[in-house]
């Protein structure tokens, strides 16, 4: 062979080998590809209420209650409780044989250090039971006991809640760090480890199977039942680019994408070895947050012009597209298709939009074409899509808007300043809120109409309050319903802020992998991989 | 010489330490807040104010940049607002992926670009002369991202050669490393390449038109010996000083490049940092780039007594 013979043949092995195409193996059904959501920055649940944490977190920590699909909450951690007749004393006993990742069993302690950190950090609940509280404490290894000033019917929603922040058992040790600093060891009791010498923040997170995880016996259903996993290693692997992560899927280097684009998923329907289905049967509430600080929002004239002006329908088909299978109208505030979820007072959002009704109820609000100031984060698709149609909507009810294209970093900042537009405050600001959030009052901070306490906009109504209240108290699913309309109707007739639609979103995996389901996190539980 | 690459290192300090100031100043100016970020949609504004306080960002500005500033003199570069880990831990975790990336792009854009520019130059008026330079202007006008998705649809996707994206270390074997940095390197590196094809060929044409190529070819020297060792030194300098300019248009090409393959580098962390007002990551990533730039500069410096013995320092 002649030198030239001889670098013809090692440059074709060389450009054969690095071509070889992907090709599975046994090793390979043992591991889970799974591209979230978002970046998985940091671990601690209660310290940030990110939902890529709190599914991050469902793997390593193990919960006292977990909800089923039907959101009613299933014993977990716990083997049972007692709850006196007034509703103030609740007593749990933990399984036996539950032990942490390092070892340690699970005491009753370590459930008290993690229900106080949790309650310090979790404003729609855990505070609500600290401000009854007259004691937690651990009767022995395996039973603990809240004792409540008044009483607390909705105790195992809350233990259970799948909203963040979630109630995740952790070591005293950890439990103990303060709920505002962030804890640094990730030992929970949960079906597996994390690998935090293989974490690459922004890129990768690495999940190991923990060997003396003990699943209950009923089958898995949502975060309730046994968790058994079917894999060695689930890895996570952050692709930020929408194309690159349906490539990623469609070649096979991925199994699972949590989140894929609206714009992506008809070509990934198409593809013979991808699946595509909804993701979160509970969906997604879209927001129209109102500043109720500043004229002429303040004028509750001027809030009602919006909602007899709004088009959800343009709203959702900006948010996901013709693809009507994934939005609905929604002229209510609770997740539809729920058992409390009601229209009750809700006609303002119906109808054929009227811009002349809506022109004279700004005028007869005092509004003289002043800036609106709008601010669009125009970094998240769903909030730029409803920033661009509101911006469309003012300008057709004569409005002077105020466009301001922001990142959500900046968004994130700017609404929380009550000063007046002109003075770097704000008018209207877009969100949405998860379906599961918005199942019922208590996980539902944006409906909160407590003014300066309550959440961005600081809406303010005493009879909206009075609703809530009547919820909490309600005894039976007949007099949740009525409270619930009744709040419903409220928070219309005050307009807390305008709901621009329900829509839901897909997920999408490789046809070798079975048991996905749709849930509003990621369930891991059950799924196998061939 | 050695007195000068002294100097000139020394010198370095005080460029860093104004980068660091007004990036420091910058990012308090900046709108975006953190605590905001972490808190998420559903915490109260007392809640966010807590977390700014245990942040330590409700500071004055000359005090937060004193702390940062104390701590980078003993070499720490500070915690990570977001993930609790060490600053100097998370760039070193991401090194590996952009000097990778950026040493591939090099050696390509490099092997490929000045034979190019050589053989137009050489070829000047021809087909080929012509064909090299539609080849530039085409890789200076594509954005690096549009080659980059239309190299993984190819490569990756139509052909099933290559992953569309991902990193592999160099110590889990060559040929998986090269076929995760194969694509990016590609796409990256075509502007670069361009921009060198362009000077190479411009530098040696003026070099080709000089006596002394004259004289060797008279003398007989072949066509090979001519270009490559009597005209392609002399014409080197100019070339060294935009590798050396373009390191800089490298950097800012990694961080696209990096989000399109998924390569967890440098870029990224930059990026991811930016969005999440992370501010010690992002002091300290502008630190590095800076004191990179500044060395690559010093390099360049120093290149050119090696091609050019009379520039002396």
């Amino acid at each position: 062979m002649d030198r030239r013979a001889f670098l013809k043949t090692a440059a074709v092995g060389a450009v054969a080998g690095m071509a070889a195409p992907h090709i599975a193996t046994a090793a390979d059904s043992k591991v889970l590809r799974f591209i979230p959501q978002a970046n998985l920055a940091n671990l601690d649940p209660v310290w940030t209420t990110q939902y890529v944490v709190r599914n991050g977190a469902l793997l390593i920590w193990d919960m006292l209650y977990g909800v089923n699909d039907k959101l009613e909450p299933q014993p977990q951690m716990v083997e049972g409780h007692e709850v006196s007749a007034d509703f103030q004393t609740w007593t749990f006993k933990l399984r036996a044989g539950l032990k942490f990742h390092d070892g340690e069993p699970v005491r009753a302690k370590d459930a008290v250090a993690s229900i106080n950190r949790w309650m310090a950090r979790d404003s729609t609940m855990g505070r609500p039971i600290k401000q009854r509280l007259d004691a937690l404490e651990a009767l022995d290894d395996r039973t603990f006991r809240f004792r409540l000033n008044k009483p607390y019917p909705k105790m195992l929603f809350a233990l259970g809640k799948s909203s963040t922040p979630c109630l995740f058992v952790m070591p005293e040790r950890i439990a103990a760090t303060d709920p505002f600093k962030q804890i640094s060891e990730y030992v929970g009791s949960g079906p597996m480890r994390f690998k935090k010498d293989e974490w690459v923040p922004g890129a990768k997170a690495i999940f190991e199977r923990f060997g003396d995880y003990v699943p209950r016996s009923e089958k898995a259903n949502w975060l309730a039942g046994g968790k058994r996993i079917n894999f060695d290693r689930i890895e996570w692997n952050i692709v930020p680019d929408g194309a690159t992560a349906a490539g990623a899927l469609e070649n096979g280097e991925v199994d699972w994408w949590e989140t894929p684009l609206p714009d992506l998923v008809p070509l990934l329907k198409k593809k013979a070895g991808v699946l595509v289905d909804i993701a979160d049967p509970l969906g997604n509430i879209g927001s129209f947050r109102i500043n109720h600080l500043h004229p002429p929002f303040n004028d509750v004239r001027a809030r009602q012009a919006i909602q007899i002006a709004l088009s959800q329908a343009d709203y959702m088909q900006a948010v996901v597209g013709s693809d009507e299978s994934l939005w609905k109208t929604v002229p209510g505030y609770f997740t539809p298709d729920t058992p409390l979820y009601t229209e009750m007072g809700g006609d303002r959002l119906k109808g054929p939009r009227d811009y002349d009704l809506a022109k004279k109820l700004l005028a007869e609000a005092g509004y003289k074409n002043e800036p609106i100031v709008l601010l669009v984060a125009t970094d998240v698709a769903i909030t730029k899509a409803q920033g661009d149609v509101t911006a469309d909507l003012l300008k057709r009810i004569g409005m002077n808007v105020q466009y301001q294209a922001l990142d959500w970093g900046t968004v994130g900042q700017r609404r929380a300043k009550k000063e007046p537009p002109a003075e770097g405050g704000w008018n209207i600001f877009h969100t949405w809120h998860a379906g599961a959030d918005c199942v019922n009052p208590a996980p539902y901070i944006a409906l909160d109409a407590s003014g300066d306490s309550a959440w961005f906009g600081w809406p303010k109504s005493d009879v909206v309050q009075e609703k809530i209240a009547a919820w909490y108290g309600a005894p039976d699913l007949a007099a949740e319903k009525k409270a619930i309309e009744d709040l419903n109707k409220a928070a219309m007739e005050h307009v807390v802020y305008v709901p621009t639609g329900f829509f839901k979103g897909y997920q999408a995996w490789r046809k070798n992998l079975s048991g996905i389901v749709k849930a509003p996190f990621p369930v891991f539980w059950d799924v196998t991989k061939t | 010489m050695f007195a000068y690459i002294v100097r000139r290192v020394v010198a370095t300090i005080p460029v860093i330490l104004l980068v660091a100031l007004f990036v420091f100043s910058l990012l308090y100016l900046a709108p975006g807040d953190p605590a905001a970020i972490i808190a998420g949609d559903q915490a109260t504004p007392a809640d966010v104010d807590r977390i700014r306080a245990s942040l330590g960002l409700d500071r004055p500005f000359l005090i937060r940049f004193g702390d940062w500033f104390w701590h980078v003199i003993g070499g720490d570069l500070g915690v990570s607002i977001f993930t609790n880990l060490p600053v100097s831990h998370m760039i070193a975790q991401r090194i590996e992926p952009t000097v990778s990336l950026m040493c591939l792009t090099l050696i390509l854009s490099l092997s490929c670009a000045i034979p190019m520019g050589v053989i137009a130059a050489w070829k000047h008026g021809t087909w080929i002369d012509r064909l090299v330079m539609m080849m530039a202007v085409f890789g200076f006008s594509t954005p690096v991202f549009v080659v980059g998705y239309l190299l993984a649809f190819v490569f990756a996707l139509y052909l099933d050669w290559l992953p569309v994206q991902g990193f592999t270390s160099i110590s889990n074997g060559l040929v998986p490393f090269l076929r995760n940095l194969i694509l990016p390197a590609t796409a990256l590196g075509l502007v670069y390449m361009a921009l060198i094809a362009r000077i190479t060929r411009a530098t040696m044409l003026d070099v080709l038109s000089q006596d002394y190529v004259r004289t060797a070819k008279a003398k007989g020297v072949g066509q090979r010996g001519v270009l490559f060792i009597h005209a392609l030194k002399n014409a080197a300098v100019p070339i060294v000083t935009i590798v050396g300019i373009g390191f800089a248009a490298l950097i800012g090409g990694a961080v696209v490049t990096e989000s399109v393959f998924a390569i967890p580098g440098l870029g990224r962390l930059t990026v991811d940092a930016i969005l999440r007002r992370d501010y010690p990551v992002i002091q300290g990533v502008v630190l590095m780039f800076s004191f990179v730039y500044v060395v690559v500069n010093l390099c360049v410096d120093l290149l050119y007594t090696v091609f050019d013995p009379r520039i002396r320092y």
